[in-house]
C-alpha cells in the first residue's frame, strides 16, 4: 500500500515534468525551451518597469584613506546624474575647503542590478534541478519495482497481452491513443537512447573520453 | 575558390542528362556554357540510348523531393522515399551531396515562387529562415548564458554562507544596498551569514573555520554528485568541454543526440552545478555546446535547416561563435573563434550569421546584466597606464611559460584520459569525480586564492592594484605621508601582505596545474579556457609583481633608467596576469587571432594587442615545439574521431593506387552491376558484407562506372517497394538503368532504383597523388571517392582510409628514396612489366563477390564503433 501511494505521489510530480520534457520529441512542439526562455525574457523587460525599486540601483563611493581618515564606503539611492560623490558621500568628513580634494580620490560607480530576475532565475533553476532530482529517483528507485512486476504477469496474461500489444505497437509508431500512452512510449524511447549514449561514453569510451 | 570550381564540375557531370533532356525547366541555366560529358561509349549508349528523347531528370537527390517529371507514371521511386538521403548515426555526411540537395529545393521554391502569393510567401519565409535561426539561437544562448552566471554565482557563494534577507542573492547582491561595509572589509554585511555563524552562531575561531571548512567540502561534493548523477541518468553526452565533438560534428560527422534537447538542459543544469562545486574548470567551453544544441534545436523549426546536414552545420557555426561572444562577453572574439578553431566550413554568409548571433547574444546577455557591472564578464578590466619596449622581454617569457603549460598539459592530459579510457578505472566515473571534488575542495579551501571562484580569482589577479583596492595582493609598504601619494600611484616596496599573497599564489598556481590535468575529462560538464587563464594569470601576476619590485630596487639600471623615473609607475603587474593569461590559453589550445581579439575584448585596451600578440605567437610556437597539435586535436586523436584537420598539410608523395581498398592482396571490390541483379542477390550482398556504399557498374563483362549507391538508401528502397508495390519478389530483377531490362515473360516486376543511383561519385585515377585527394576531401568534404583507371573501377577511398593512411605516414617517416621506388617496394604495382595495366580481375571479380560477400572498404564508422553494427 505504502509503496502503491508513493508510486503514485511520484508520478503526480513528475508527469507535468515528463509531459514538458518528452512534448517536443514528437516532433513539431518546441514548446519547452523557447516557453521558459520567452518567459524569463518577458520577466527581463517586465521587471524595470514596476521595480527600479529602492533595491535595484546604487551609487557605489569608495573613498581611500585621506589624512587621518580612514577610507570608507559609501551607498545611496540616487539617479546616475547624481552619482558624484558631492551628493553621495553624507556626512563629508572634512571641512568644506578640502572637500575637493577628497572627493577626487573617491571614485563613484553607478551600478543597477535587476533582483526580480535574480530571483525567477534562481527559482526556476531550482525547481528544474529539484524536478530533475525527483525524476532521477522516480527512475532509479520506483520503476524498477513497477517494471518487476511485468515478468509475473505476461505469462499469465500472455495471450491477452499479445493481443493488446499489437495494436500498442502500431499505434507506437502512428500515435498513442491517450496522453498518457504517447508519453510512455516517448519516454520508452528516451530511455533507450540515453542507455545506448551510456554504453558508448562509460562502457565503451567511444566518445567523451 | 577552387572547391567551388570542383563542385560545379561535379553537379554538372550530374546534371547533364537533363541538359540533353531539353525540359523547359529553369534547371537548364544552372548547367549552361558547361561542356557536356558526352563520352559516347557504347556502354553509354546502351545505358542512355534515348535519353535526348526523353523529358528524364536524372537526380540524385531524393529526400529533398527531386523533380519527379519522369514519363514513367507508374513508378513510385521516382517519388522520393522517405528516409533516404539521411544518415545513420556516426557516419559522416557528404557534403557534395548535401549542397546538391540543397540547391535543388532552392531552385524549386524559386521556380515556384511566381505561381502563388502563398508560395511567394514560402519563399520569403525560407530565404529568411537562415536570419531567423541564429536570431532565435542568438537569444536562446544568451538567455542562458543569463540563467547559468546568476545560478552559478549563487551556488558558488553557496558553499560560504547564505543570505538570511532574500536567499536568492549572493554574496555580493546580499551586500548590495548595505551601509554597513567598511572600506578594509569590504564584502561583510549582517545580512550575509556564513554556515558558522548560522550553525554556532560565531564567526571567528577556530571552530567557525572548522565549521566552514567542514561545510565547504559539503557543498562541494554534494554538488559535484548531483552533476555527475544527472549526467549519468539523463545526459552522458552532457560531459566534457564538448568542442572536440563539435568540430567533429561540424566537419560532417553525426552523433544523433548529442546537440539534443536532453543533451542542452542537462548540460545547462550540471554545468552550474559543476562551476559551484569550485572543482578546476571553467563555463566557457560548455557554453558553445549549450549554444550549439540550441542552434540545432532552433534549426528543427525550418525544413531549409532540418532537412539538409550540411546546412544545419552551418547554423552550428554561427551558434558556437554565439556562444565564446556570451563566454567571453566578446562577440568579435567569438566569431573569429568560430572561424578559427571550430568551424570546417565558413563561407562568408556563414561569417554574417555568426557574427549577427553573437551580436543577438551579447545583447540579451548585456541586457539581463548577471553581474550587475553591466558587462559580460566578470572580469573585465580597464587599463589605461601605457607599457615600454622594455616590457617585451617579460611578455615573451611569460609566452615560453605558457607554451611550456600548454604542452605539458597537453601530454599529460592525454595520457591520463587514456588510461581513463583502456584500464577498469574508467568504470567509476561517479567515484572518480566525487573523488576529484574532495581532494579539491580540502586542498582549496585553506588558500584564499583558490577557495574563491576561479572568475574571481582571475578578475582579482587582473584588476591592478589603485588607491581603492584593499585586496592582501595591494598591501605595499605605503609611502603616504600627504595625499600626494595617492595621485599617481607609484611602484612602492612591497609590503608583507604582497609577500605573504606570493607565497599563496606559488601554492595555487602548484595546486591548479597538478588538478586542472585530472579535472578535464571528468564526467561532468568541464571547460578548460578559465582554469588555463587562472595559471596564466597566476604566474602573470608573479612576473609582474618580480618585475615592479626589481625595478623599484634598481631603478638605476640602464633599462629602468629611461622609462621609470623614481615615483613614477611604469609596471602595471594586473597587465602581466592578462598576458600570461593570454599566453597559457594559447599554449593549450594553439589559437592566436580570435585569443588575442578575445582578450582586447575583455580588457577594452587598444594598446595592448602588442604584448598579447607576441605573448601568444612565442606560446604557439614553443607548444608548437613539443606537439603540434592542440588540446581539443589531441582529444579528437584519441577518441579517434572521423576528423580531416584542414590546417594541417600534407607533404607525402604517395598515390591514390596505395591508399585506395582493397589493397592489392585484399579480396576485390563488391560491386552491384546495373540490371542483372536480383532483389535477392541484392540483399545478400548487402547482408553478408558491412560497408556503406556500393559502386555500379555497367557490367561484368565492360566493367565501366555508371554511379554509386548507399547501402542504407539500398536497404530503404527495397523496403519501401516491398511495402508500397506489388509484385515485387525476391527474384525480381533490380535495375538502375533509366528503362527496365527486357525480361523473359513470365519473370516477376522489376525493380527500379534510379533514383537512390548517385549518378556523379566523385572519381580520380589511381595516379592522382594523395596530396590533391586530400584537398579535395579536405575542401569539398567528400565521404568517399572512386579510384578508376581507364573508366574502369579499381577501388575506392573513404574519409577512414585517408585518416588511417595519414596516422600510418606519420609513425613511420617517409624515407628519402624517390617515390617511385618506394612505392614498387611497399606495394605491388598494378601495371605489368611492358606498362600496361594487368589484367583487372585482380581488382574486380564481380561473380564471386556476390557470393562470398567479399569486401569493399566504406565504412564511416572508423574506430568508433568497431565490431558493434548499429
Amino acid at each position: 500500500m505504502f509503496c502503491f501511494d508513493t508510486v503514485v505521489i511520484c508520478a503526480v510530480v513528475v508527469q507535468p515534468v515528463v509531459l514538458l520534457v518528452e512534448m517536443p520529441g514528437r516532433g513539431g512542439s518546441w514548446v519547452f525551451v523557447p516557453a521558459t526562455l520567452v518567459t524569463v525574457l518577458l520577466l527581463e523587460t517586465a521587471v524595470p518597469v514596476q521595480a527600479k525599486n529602492f533595491e535595484d540601483v546604487r551609487c557605489k563611493c569608495i573613498c581611500p584613506p585621506y589624512r587621518n581618515i580612514s577610507g570608507h564606503i559609501y551607498n545611496k539611492n540616487v539617479t546616475q546624474k547624481d552619482c558624484t560623490c558631492l551628493h553621495v558621500v553624507e556626512p563629508m568628513p572634512v571641512p568644506g575647503h578640502d572637500v575637493e580634494a577628497y572627493c577626487l580620490l573617491c571614485e563613484c560607480k553607478y551600478e543597477e542590478r535587476s533582483s526580480n530576475t535574480i530571483k525567477v532565475t534562481i527559482i526556476i533553476y531550482l525547481s528544474v534541478v529539484g524536478a530533475l532530482l525527483l525524476y532521477m529517483l522516480f527512475l532509479l528507485l520506483v520503476d524498477p519495482l513497477i517494471r518487476k512486476h511485468d515478468p509475473y504477469t505476461q505469462p499469465l496474461h500472455n495471450e491477452e497481452d499479445s493481443e493488446e500489444m499489437r495494436p500498442r505497437a502500431e499505434s507506437g509508431s502512428a500515435r498513442g491513443n491517450t496522453v498518457l500512452e504517447r508519453v510512455e512510449g516517448a519516454q520508452q524511447r528516451w530511455k533507450k537512447q540515453v542507455q545506448e549514449q551510456r554504453k558508448t561514453v562509460f562502457d565503451r569510451h567511444k566518445l567523451l573520453s | 575558390m577552387e572547391s567551388e570550381q570542383l563542385y560545379h564540375r561535379g553537379y554538372c557531370r550530374n546534371s547533364y542528362n537533363s541538359i540533353a533532356s531539353a525540359s523547359s525547366d529553369e534547371e537548364l541555366l544552372d548547367g549552361a556554357g558547361i561542356v557536356m560529358d558526352f563520352h559516347t561509349t557504347e556502354d553509354d549508349n546502351l545505358l542512355d540510348g534515348d535519353a535526348a528523347s526523353r523529358g528524364s531528370n536524372y537526380t540524385m537527390s531524393n529526400g529533398g523531393g527531386g523533380p519527379s517529371s519522369s514519363t514513367h507514371l507508374l513508378d513510385f521511386l521516382e517519388e522520393p522515399i522517405p528516409g533516404v538521403g539521411t544518415y545513420d548515426d556516426f557516419h559522416t555526411i557528404d557534403w557534395v551531396r548535401e549542397k546538391c540537395k540543397d540547391r535543388e529545393r532552392h531552385r524549386k521554391i524559386n521556380s515556384k515562387k511566381k505561381e502563388s502569393a502563398w508560395e511567394f510567401t514560402k519563399s520569403l519565409y525560407d530565404a529568411w529562415s537562415g536570419w531567423l535561426v541564429v536570431t532565435l539561437t542568438g537569444l536562446a544562448s544568451g538567455a542562458l548564458a543569463g540563467l547559468i552566471d546568476i545560478a552559478a554565482d549563487w551556488m558558488n557563494d553557496l558553499k560560504e554562507g547564505v543570505c538570511l534577507s532574500a536567499m536568492w542573492f549572493n554574496h555580493e547582491q546580499c551586500c548590495w544596498t548595505s551601509n554597513e561595509t567598511t572600506f578594509a572589509e569590504r564584502d561583510k554585511c549582517p545580512q550575509w551569514k556564513s554556515w558558522a555563524e548560522l550553525i554556532l552562531g560565531q564567526a571567528e575561531g577556530p571552530g567557525s573555520y572548522i565549521m566552514n571548512y567542514f561545510m565547504y567540502i559539503y557543498w562541494a561534493l554534494s554538488f559535484a554528485f548531483l552533476a555527475v548523477c544527472l549526467v549519468k541518468v539523463f545526459a552522458p553526452y552532457a560531459c566534457g568541454s564538448g568542442i572536440p565533438e563539435i568540430k567533429t560534428i561540424l566537419s560532417g560527422f553525426i552523433i544523433r543526440g548529442y546537440l539534443g534537447k536532453w543533451t542542452l538542459m542537462i548540460k545547462t543544469i550540471t554545468l552550474v552545478l559543476a562551476v559551484a562545486s569550485g572543482l578546476s574548470l571553467g563555463k566557457e567551453g560548455p557554453l558553445v555546446h549549450v549554444a550549439c544544441c540550441c542552434g540545432n534545436i532552433f534549426s528543427y523549426l525550418f525544413p531549409k535547416y532540418s532537412k539538409n546536414e550540411a546546412k544545419k552545420r552551418e547554423v552550428l557555426s554561427a551558434a558556437s561563435a554565439a556562444g565564446v561572444s556570451v563566454a567571453f562577453g566578446a562577440p568579435i572574439g567569438g566569431v573569429l573563434f568560430s572561424l578559427e578553431e571550430v568551424s570546417y566550413y565558413f563561407p562568408l554568409k556563414t561569417l554574417w550569421r555568426s557574427f549577427f548571433a553573437a551580436l543577438v547574444a551579447a545583447f540579451v546577455l548585456r541586457s539581463i546584466n548577471p553581474f550587475g557591472n553591466s558587462r559580460l564578464v566578470l572580469f573585465y578590466v580597464e587599463y589605461h597606464t601605457p607599457w615600454y619596449i622594455f616590457e617585451l622581454l617579460p611578455f615573451i617569457l611569460l609566452g615560453v611559460f605558457g607554451g611550456l603549460w600548454g604542452a605539458f598539459f597537453i601530454r599529460a592530459n592525454i595520457a591520463w584520459c587514456r588510461r581513463r579510457k583502456s584500464t577498469r578505472f574508467g568504470k567509476y566515473p561517479v567515484l572518480e569525480v566525487i573523488l576529484v571534488a574532495a581532494i579539491t575542495a580540502v586542498v582549496a579551501f585553506p588558500n584564499p586564492y583558490t577557495r574563491q571562484n576561479t572568475s574571481e580569482l582571475i578578475k582579482e589577479l587582473f584588476t591592478d592594484c589603485g588607491p581603492l583596492e584593499s585586496s592582501q595582493l595591494c598591501q605595499y609598504r605605503s609611502q603616504m605621508n600627504g595625499s600626494k601619494a595617492f595621485t599617481d600611484n607609484p611602484n612602492r616596496p612591497a609590503g608583507p601582505g604582497v609577500y605573504s599573497a606570493m607565497w599563496q599564489l606559488c601554492l595555487a598556481l602548484i595546486f591548479k596545474i597538478i588538478m586542472t590535468i585530472f579535472t578535464f575529462g571528468l564526467k561532468v560538464p568541464s571547460g578548460l579556457f578559465i582554469p588555463s587563464m587562472a595559471i596564466g594569470a597566476i604566474a602573470g601576476r608573479i612576473v609582474g609583481i618580480a618585475m615592479e619590485q626589481l625595478a623599484y630596487y634598481h631603478h638605476d639600471w640602464f633599462l629602468f633608467k629611461e622609462w621609470c623615473e623614481v615615483g613614477a609607475d611604469c609596471i602595471t603587474p594586473g597587465l602581466y596576469a592578462m598576458v600570461g593569461a593570454a599566453a597559457c590559453l594559447g599554449g593549450v589550445t594553439r589559437m592566436t587571432v580570435s585569443l588575442v581579439v578575445i582578450v582586447f575584448e575583455l580588457t577594452g585596451g587598444l594598446e595592448y594587442i602588442v604584448p598579447l600578440m607576441a605573448a601568444v605567437m612565442t606560446s604557439k610556437w614553443v607548444g608548437d615545439a613539443f606537439g603540434r597539435e592542440g588540446i581539443y586535436e589531441a582529444h579528437i586523436r584519441l577518441n579517434g574521431y572521423p576528423f580531416l584537420d584542414a590546417k594541417e598539410e600534407f607533404t607525402h608523395t604517395t598515390l591514390a593506387r596505395d591508399v585506395m581498398r582493397p589493397r592489392s592482396s585484399d579480396p576485390p571490390l563488391a560491386v552491384l552491376t546495373q540490371d542483372d541483379l536480383t532483389v535477392e542477390e541484392l540483399q545478400s550482398v548487402i547482408n553478408e558484407t558491412s560497408y556503406n556504399g556500393f559502386p555500379v557498374i555497367v557490367s561484368k563483362e565492360s566493367q565501366r562506372l555508371v554511379g554509386f549507391a548507399l547501402r542504407r538508401d539500398i536497404t530503404i528502397a527495397i523496403e519501401n517497394a516491398r511495402r508500397k508495390q506489388e509484385g515485387i519478389l525476391l527474384n525480381s530483377r533490380v535495375y538502375f538503368t533509366q528503362h527496365a531490362p527486357t525480361l523473359p515473360a513470365d519473370s516477376p516486376r522489376p525493380l527500379k532504383l534510379r533514383s537512390i543511383l548517385d549518378m556523379s561519385p566523385f572519381t580520380v585515377t589511381d595516379h592522382t597523388p594523395m596530396e590533391i585527394v586530400v584537398d579535395i576531401f579536405r575542401k569539398l568534404g567528400l565521404r568517399q571517392c572512386l579510384v578508376t583507371h581507364n573508366g574502369i573501377v579499381l577501388g575506392i577511398i573513404t574519409k577512414k582510409n585517408i585518416l588511417e593512411h595519414l596516422e600510418e605516414l606519420k609513425q613511420h617517416t617517409e624515407p628519402l628514396a624517390p617515390s617511385w621506388y618506394y612505392h614498387k617496394k611497399r606495394y605491388p604495382s598494378s601495371h605489368g612489366s611492358n606498362g600496361e595495366p594487368r589484367s583487372r580481375v585482380h581488382h574486380v571479380q564481380l561473380i564471386r563477390s556476390f557470393q562470398d560477400g567479399r569486401r569493399e572498404e566504406d565504412e564511416e564508422e572508423v574506430c568508433l564503433l568497431n565490431g558493434s553494427n548499429l
